[in-house]
């Protein structure tokens, strides 16, 4: 994030949170975030936020992890180094069905998670300005960048709403 | 959150917690001074370790030789030890993932924990395949990479190779299930530590900020991951089932081992679960987030898959008779009454009979005897591998290479360590990390929680209110710590209790959107409404937002004060008589 000017708002429950973000929609006000210690639900339509597409990513990894194995095999016991075990064709389908399963499921997960901390911007060494120390404990938080909204019609929505608490950062 | 939760349904987290309670509660063990007891097991632990990492270097140096195996039993405590380290790892990713789809509150409390001791308990089986391939640092020919052998391949058609993909991938998901989980918790820990511990868990917390998109994503990564898990727990085990199935050895050539090993695995899982989570609960002072209830359940889960693997032996034992086929005949006679029948009597009742005490009430619900009887399952567990494994292999076709198998110090010694890495992981894990999620404990606080279960129910309202009384002077006590932790935080504690917002629904001539307006102006309660004045109710009406010009709030001071109360047959009749809420 580049700087901001931000004016946030604490709020000391999820309903109070989320019945402020139905009155900032009424209002036309712009949230520029909404923090809070633990997953609220109905507050993502709220906010108009799309579902989201993780899974897609993962089942693309999944078929990747799937084609990986199959064909991997495929092109070693029939073309790189045919051996003939127990008997078998070489091309022994049924043989191959385990591994073919646990690696598009490697390959499904390990390419989700990743996916996921690089869509969010989170990883490793990654340090990110946070608003205020209790949103992972007790508080939620309602976030305006000022630019987008007046600090007068933010503070007295944030009155309005009963926020416990409205600070102004810069990120 | 509104969620309608059946009034029936017992609490998952007592002792009328706020937000701020749990994020205390639950981060303070990280944060002290590690208890003596503590200290004296993690000492018992790190020497069990380090005295099977020198049964190991034994082994390497000395060679397998060093074990009592021989050319009839090729496998003994080794295989034996690594089944039953999987089996015990199935319990946390089941927790984590089936419960997650099934949508189990219960599996909050104990997904954490559980989670880690699948991790820690895939190392420690992982470690027996590692050895016992006698060169353990040329272990790594098994991974197909391209090589300069040829490339040689390994063999894609054996199980045992199978087994090697599926503990891979097993651990590895639920390395990133467990982490992903955690990242929102290291997060709570980093915002209230100071100087280099903030350092630590600034990194451990990838910079976790709770922004409603990442939350979103975090719910969707853990629902995807949890329906792929799925699966996952269910291959892993049938797969090291293979390893046997797939043989020509009588009582170990039958269809019916993959779902029998995954019940065994999923009964010792818990049982692994309970004997380390009652001690843990207990240390780290946790009974109220895992409670009876959470044991209950778990005891549940036991009775279901005890009972299936105690019907799995007897199907075997009721095929191999009806097979006609002798050498599976004589592999089951054999078992029962041949030179190891100690083993097989100790799997029966360990297995079959001593999870049937779960049928009473009593006894699930009793620590004593939870505790008492996971050990026993935990034992049980090693007898039914020690029993398929060893004893099948002591009477093999040919008489004259029967054979008998005892284990000698080192496989002995290593089998303590592995029990000693365990501990010593899960010690240090109680640590560094909370040890209940954390968010997904808040998450269920409104549905789950001791002081709105029941909520919605009039006849149990009365003893909800008693409750909140009882919790008064914890409530205040909690405040105080809480001002000398961080004074700016005592603002945040003012309303300690919260209350559902559709209690004062229940008043005639409420509706939400006036409880709202209620609510936003400092009346959340019963009790604050029936002393509040109709006047001043009246000022919040004609002060508020919205038309509200046809309610009249006469009558709402003394509905509450019956509702307070828990009078609600009179309120009923009072109700009956009013008009909208006037009189």
């Amino acid at each position: 994030m580049a700087h901001n000017e931000v004016i946030f708002g604490l709020y000391n429950d999820e309903e109070d949170l989320l019945k402020a973000v139905k009155v900032a929609n009424a209002k036309h006000l712009d949230i520029m975030d909404v923090y809070t210690p633990f997953p609220v639900h109905g507050l993502d339509p709220l906010l108009g936020l799309e579902e989201s597409r993780l899974h897609i990513a993962g089942f693309i990894f999944g078929a990747l992890g799937l084609l990986t194995a199959f064909l991997g095999m495929t092109w070693i016991f029939t073309k790189d180094w045919p051996i003939i075990f127990g008997g078998k064709p070489y091309w022994s389908v049924p043989a191959f069905i385990p591994i073919t399963f646990e690696l598009t499921v490697l390959f499904a997960s390990i390419g989700m998670v990743v996916t996921f901390y690089i869509v969010n911007g989170l990883g490793p060494g990654v340090v990110n300005a946070y608003l205020d120390d209790r949103i992972t404990d007790d508080k939620f938080c309602i976030a305006f960048d000022k630019h987008e909204v007046s600090t007068s019609s933010a503070e007295s929505f944030f009155k309005s709403t009963g926020a416990s608490e409205v600070h102004e950062k810069t990120i | 959150m509104s969620h309608y939760v059946s009034p029936i349904r017992e609490p998952l987290i007592t002792g009328s917690k706020t937000y701020h309670d749990i994020t205390e509660d639950l981060v303070s063990p990280t944060e002290k001074v590690p208890t003596a007891s503590w200290i004296i097991g993690f000492i018992i632990a790190i020497s069990c370790l380090a005295f099977g990492l020198f049964c190991i270097a034994w082994t390497v140096w000395h060679g397998i030789g060093t074990w009592n195996l021989n050319r009839t039993i090729g496998w003994g405590w080794d295989i034996t030890n690594f089944v039953w380290w999987i089996g015990i790892g199935h319990a946390g990713t089941l927790i984590s993932a089936i419960l997650l789809l099934f949508r189990q509150k219960w599996r909050t409390g104990v997904n954490r924990a559980a989670e880690a001791m699948t991790i820690f308990a895939v190392i420690c089986a992982a470690l027996f395949p590692g050895i016992h391939v006698g060169r353990a640092w040329v272990v790594f020919y098994f991974f197909p990479y391209p090589n300069t052998r040829g490339p040689l391949w390994p063999n894609f058609n054996s199980p045992l190779l199978w087994d090697l993909f599926a503990i891979s991938t097993y651990f590895t998901v639920s390395l990133l299930f467990w982490y992903t989980g955690l990242v929102p918790d290291f997060a709570t820990v980093r915002d209230r530590a100071k100087g280099f511990r903030k350092k630590i868990y600034n990194f451990l917390s990838f910079g976790w900020t709770g922004s409603a998109k990442h939350w979103q994503r975090w719910e969707a990564l853990s629902l995807v991951l949890a329906g792929i898990a799925t699966p996952l727990v269910l291959s892993v085990h049938t797969i090291v089932s293979f390893d046997f199935a797939t043989s020509v050895i009588p009582g170990w050539h039958t269809t019916i081992f993959p779902p029998y090993f995954v019940a065994g695995a999923i009964f010792s899982g818990f049982a692994m679960v309970l004997t380390l989570m009652l001690i843990t609960r207990k240390l780290l002072n946790l009974q109220d987030y895992i409670t009876l209830a959470h044991i209950e359940s778990m005891n549940k889960v036991i009775l279901v898959t005890g009972t299936i693997v105690g019907v799995a032996y007897l199907t075997e034992l009721f095929i191999a008779w009806y097979s006609g086929y002798v050498y599976e005949q004589f592999a089951f006679f054999n078992r029962a009454l041949g030179p190891y029948w100690w083993s097989y009597f100790g799997m029966m009742f360990c297995n079959v009979v001593s999870p049937q005490f779960f049928w009473f009430k009593k006894i699930r619900r009793s620590i004593f005897w939870t505790f008492l009887l996971s050990i026993v399952i935990n034992i049980g567990m090693w007898f039914e591998r020690f029993v398929i494994i060893a004893t099948t292999l002591a009477r093999d076709y040919l008489p004259s290479s029967w054979s008998y198998y005892s284990p000698t110090w080192v496989e002995m010694g290593i089998f303590i360590g592995t029990i000693g890495l365990f501990f010593t992981f899960f010690l240090i894990f109680t640590r560094v990390a909370p040890v209940v999620a954390i968010a997904e404990v808040k998450s269920i606080l409104k549905s789950s929680g001791d002081q709105y279960v029941g909520a919605h129910d009039p006849n149990g309202h009365h003893d909800d209110h008693g409750h909140h009384d009882d919790h008064g002077h914890h409530d205040t006590s909690h405040k105080e710590s809480h001002a000398s932790h961080d004074t700016s935080h005592a603002k945040g504690s003012e309303t300690p209790v919260m209350v559902m917002e559709d209690e004062l629904k229940k008043l005639e001539g409420i509706g939400p959107k006036i409880s709202a307006v209620l609510k936003s102006s400092g009346v959340k309660t019963f009790e604050k409404l029936a002393n509040t004045s109709v006047e001043d109710l009246q000022n919040i009406l004609d002060t508020s937002e919205g038309n509200f010009g046809g309610n009249s709030p006469e009558s709402w001071p003394e509905q509450a004060k019956l509702a307070f109360e828990g009078r609600w047959d009179e309120l009923k009749d009072l109700q009956d008589r009013l008009d909208g809420g006037k009189y």
